[in-house]
């Protein structure tokens, strides 16, 4: 059934040496694969996946424009020009103008900074906490554990408004430091809970159990083995929060609650534009746009990285 | 005997990051009713992947079974089917049992109702009928009480008892071939030696062909009654079970019988050991896939492929140590016993 | 130190498994191991053989009875004393893609061992590094690779490499074939024993493969449900096995072997295999074994020697009507 013909056709032809048996090649048994390390890989998957290397593009470009736009419009965020109250977008002003005149594509950029600081840095913080309290509950386990996950389901059941409003009536202040502290308050228990989750299955797996059979400290397994193993998760983790932290800025400072002028921010200005709605609806248009964009992009790419940097996805 | 399985040249790859791999390259067997036809070799070698593809149980577009590939069971053309045709097809005519007994059954179903689920729709059987037949198909595989089991859900059976299960869902609509896939890896030795006991009275009873794919030779001794032997995705040697045992002529068929240590031997002697590991399926190979092992490698075996060789009706090898010019070598397995 | 370099005297593990539940993992077992030797343990799932392995190199503690290494109490062991333990008690894991930290390059697996317990240069750990990768038979190239890019064959052989790193004494082998092929495990089983050969040191061979088990082990215990029904060496454990359960156990191995495969007598066991959660009173075998009788229901049979050097924990045996 299985013949190979065309060997048969050459089988007389072949000559005699070619049948002395020589046996196993010793050296033969060197890697042949190129290396590829953990950050490398997890890279090229990203990039394979279209959606969220857009989304990586779009956030480079508004990251660009943040930190650029003011100077390229030519014009300061604060500039009152008297002539150009409301006006349409066009030529000079490539968003339009506000009720004071202000040049509004400079203002959306200015905004930006502070919205993204907030998105950023209140993830950032939330998670870097949440990541060394999920790590002692986790280490220690039994009793420290439960107390320590308790107080989280405790905290997890407030909502984060009342907070807000609390603190800033407490401190009498509205300013970005005040808005992180209220926002990150409760917002480090979710990860808490991950960072929890994820270390105590890898503290029964083999690798870790290895190195105490070593002899290995506890606190080296912690920083060696366990939270480079949670890092990938972190980062998403981050990822997804960031549209969050964006958001809520946005709420609080539309409702009043967040920053106030001469600071702004996208919610200061939608807020700011919602009495104009009607008839210049660009100024609302464009701060909600850039909201929606960012949190949009940032999902995405969480999407993306989430499964880039899982080793198990690996095929 | 009437053939019931036909596969010929079947190739499928696997289109992954790193490349297109190879996993089958040209198997061709065939199958004739109530047979058992074991398929041997290590990780790797493409046993599982041939098993999936006659049933076309692996997905495009990650693996593809390419166009030159054959495959026809009781004169229907397997890849010609369209998804009608092939849903009548599983489970009526070629059944199948999977290796892990813990991931094959859907938790959420009690296993009366997984069995029953193959025999509505095959037999077209209404619920009374079908929960009748399930609890023979139980009593079948020696399940206890099976009137009381029939409503248990696999997590509150043991790993035996979830194969046998398995089995009688494979089973309960009577199919030509049986496909068992590793189907007592994953159990304890016991538990091993009463499924395989059981799937002994099965094939008697029910005149079922069975292909059986495993890495134990152990188990397929006295069990199946033709072996081909596979590795880096290709059939190396193919034969009746007595034939492979005795008179095997194939290096890698010598290797896997003699790396199991047999309980008569001297203890702690050194096992033959295969050195090295199987190769890359990413690389094209135009040679022997057993060269770099081989402990016979001869110049021939790198340049080209090896010709198969009819040795009788039911033993063939593809090994260029059968052509007229190689020398003459003794079997690992006639050394061992010196 | 005694002519023991390991003893474990009733030793017990027990999980608490839900309300009201005890898993007695490890029910009582009583082991001892001469330098030099190996001990094979077998069992099926379930019966205790992991957690035992585990519990003697103190990666559990022991719910009761003592583990002794060297003649010292292990769970009296603190500081210095624990870390020269755990230099001399190493274990190797079965499953090769979970034993390595896919961060961690392979060197940095092998030297994390020496970092603790030894103080070398960076020369020196590397020398040391490609010194072990050559002892167990890996190419030098491999110390830069990531554990994903070798075989399960290879990852094993470095699971071995980080063991033998620190230098042990006794090294308790938990299943470390069962997950790779059966030409590849020969390859492991005769590195084991090479390097036993050539280091002196003590294994605890666990496995449920028992054809390996014999040809690796000197002895062999068998262990249900928690507790060890048999101790023989491996020759008289194969050839005549005392206990109702070992009868069973050996008779199912398949052999890969025409002749011998049709002429076995297989004795057959019926029933499954029980739950180590609140087992029955007496003997645990007693639900499965065909020679029960009543005092096997109320009496737990202790180990009892019924020749010299081989045990077994039966009622029946050495009667009249066995």
């Amino acid at each position: 059934m299985m013949v190979n013909h065309d060997v048969t056709d050459r089988m007389e032809n072949i000559p005699d040496e070619k049948f002395t048996i020589i046996g196993i090649d010793k050296d033969a048994e060197a890697p042949t694969r190129p290396r590829v390390g953990y950050w490398r890989d997890a890279w090229r998957r990203l990039k394979e996946n279209k959606v969220a290397f857009a989304a990586l593009i779009i956030l480079l470009i508004l990251v660009f424009f943040i930190l650029f736009g003011p100077a390229i419009s030519g014009y300061e965020f604060e500039q009152i020009d008297a002539d150009a109250i409301n006006k349409g977008p066009s030529a000079e002003h490539w968003f339009g103008t506000d009720d004071l005149g202000r040049d509004l594509f400079a203002r959306v950029w200015q905004a930006g900074r502070v919205s993204i600081i907030i998105g950023i840095l209140g993830a950032v913080i939330a998670s870097v906490v949440g990541s060394i309290y999920g790590g002692i509950a986790a280490y220690f386990g039994g009793a420290v554990d439960d107390i320590m996950m308790r107080i989280v389901e405790v905290l997890l059941s407030i909502p984060y408004l009342i907070i807000v409003i609390l603190i800033s009536v407490i401190t009498d202040s509205k300013s970005l430091g005040t808005m992180l502290v209220a926002l990150t308050l409760t917002g480090w228990c979710g990860i808490a809970r991950l960072v929890r989750g994820q270390m105590l299955q890898l503290k029964s797996q083999e690798y870790v159990l290895a190195a105490n059979a070593l002899g290995v400290a506890p606190i080296k397994i912690i920083l060696k083995h366990m939270i480079p193993n949670t890092i990938g998760m972190i980062i998403v983790a981050i990822t997804f929060d960031i549209p969050g932290y964006i958001f809520s800025e946005a709420f609080l400072s539309y409702v009043g609650l967040g920053i106030q002028p001469p600071s702004t921010s996208w919610g200061a200005l939608a807020s700011a534009a919602q009495q104009n709605f009607m008839f210049y609806p660009y100024q609302l248009m464009f701060p909600a746009l850039m909201i929606a964009l960012t949190m949009l992009s940032f999902t995405l790419l969480g999407d993306g990285l989430r499964d880039a940097l899982d080793p198990k996805l690996r095929k | 005997m009437e053939k019931i399985l036909e596969v010929e040249n079947l190739n499928v790859s696997f289109n992954t990051y790193a490349g297109e791999v190879k996993a089958v390259r040209g198997v061709s067997f065939e199958l004739s009713r109530g047979e058992t036809l074991a398929f041997v070799g290590e990780s790797g070698c493409g046993k599982t992947v041939t098993a999936k593809s006659i049933l076309r149980l692996l997905k495009p577009p990650f693996a593809v079974i390419k166009p030159e590939s054959k495959i026809v069971c009781n004169g229907k053309d397997v890849l010609k089917m369209n998804k009608k045709e092939l849903c009548e097809f599983r489970g009526d005519e070629v059944g199948m049992i999977f290796q892990d007994p813990m991931t094959s059954l859907n938790p959420t179903m009690t296993v009366g109702k997984q069995i029953m689920e193959s025999l509505m729709i095959h037999k077209k059987l209404d619920k009374k009928a079908a929960r009748e037949e399930a609890i023979k198909m139980l009593k079948l595989v020696n399940i206890p009480s099976p009137e009381k089991r029939i409503d248990n859900y696999p997590h509150e059976m043991s790993g035996g008892m979830r194969q046998r299960v398995m089995i009688a869902i494979a089973l309960a609509c009577n199919p030509n071939v049986l496909i068992a896939d590793e189907p007592t890896t994953a159990l304890d030795v016991t538990i091993q030696a009463q499924i395989m006991d059981l799937m002994m009275e099965l094939k008697t009873e029910m005149n079922t062909a069975i292909i059986l794919v495993t890495h134990d030779l152990g188990v397929v001794a006295n069990f199946a009654d033709r072996i081909q032997v596979m590795y880096a995705g290709e059939v190396v040697e193919r034969g009746t079970t007595k034939e492979i045992f005795n008179e095997s002529k194939h290096p890698y068929t010598w290797a896997l019988l003699r790396s199991v240590p047999r309980l008569g031997s001297e203890s702690k002697e050194e096992l033959y050991a295969l050195g090295g590991t199987p190769p890359d399926l990413l690389l094209p190979l135009n040679h022997c896939p057993f060269a770099d092992r081989c402990e016979y490698c001869m110049p021939i075996c790198k340049e080209r492929k090896p010709p198969e060789t009819v040795l009788s009706d039911t033993h063939k090898v593809s090994c260029w140590l059968m052509h007229e010019k190689a020398p003459k070598v003794e079997s690992f397995y006639d050394r061992r016993d010196k | 130190m005694g002519e023991y370099i390991v003893e474990a005297k009733n030793l017990c593990k027990y999980f608490k498994a839900g309300k009201n539940q005890t898993l007695k993992a490890v029910d009582g077992v009583n082991i001892r191991l001469k330098k030099g030797e190996t001990l094979g343990l077998v069992g099926e799932s379930g019966c205790g053989k992991t957690t035992c392995g585990r519990t003697l190199v103190k990666l559990y503690d022991a719910t009761s009875g003592t583990v002794l290494f060297e003649g010292k109490d292990v769970s009296k062991l603190h500081g210095k004393e624990l870390l020269a333990f755990r230099k001399d008690a190493q274990i190797i894991f079965q499953d090769p893609y979970a034993s390595l930290d896919p961060r961690m390059t392979i060197g940095e697996i092998i030297t994390e061992g020496m970092n603790v317990h030894f103080h070398m240069s960076e020369k020196e750990k590397e020398a040391k590094v490609n010194e072990l990768l050559h002892k167990v038979g890996l190419n030098a190239e491999y110390a830069n690779r990531f554990a994903h890019e070798l075989s399960g064959g290879q990852r094993q052989r470095v699971g071995i490499a980080r063991a033998l790193a620190v230098e042990p004494k006794f090294i308790v082998c938990d299943e470390p074939i069962s997950a790779l092929d059966v030409s590849i495990q020969a390859q492991i089983v005769n590195l084991l024993i090479k390097l036993q050969r050539e280091m002196g040191l003590t294994y605890l061979f666990i496995s449920h493969d028992l054809s390996m088990v014999k040809h690796i082990s000197d002895r062999v215990g068998v262990m249900y449900l928690g507790s060890m029904v048999e101790l023989a060496s491996n020759h008289a454990l194969y050839d005549h096995p005392v206990h109702p359960y070992t009868q069973a156990l050996i008779s199912a191995i398949p052999e890969a072997d025409m002749d011998e495969e049709g002429t076995k007598k297989r004795v057959h066991l019926e029933g499954e295999v029980p739950s180590p959660i609140n087992p029955p009173a007496g003997c645990r075998f007693k639900a499965r074994c065909k020679y029960a009788k009543e005092i096997c229901g109320q009496e737990m049979p202790a180990l009892k020697e019924v020749e010299p050097g081989h045990f077994a924990a039966c009622h029946m045996c050495g009667k009249e009507d066995w």
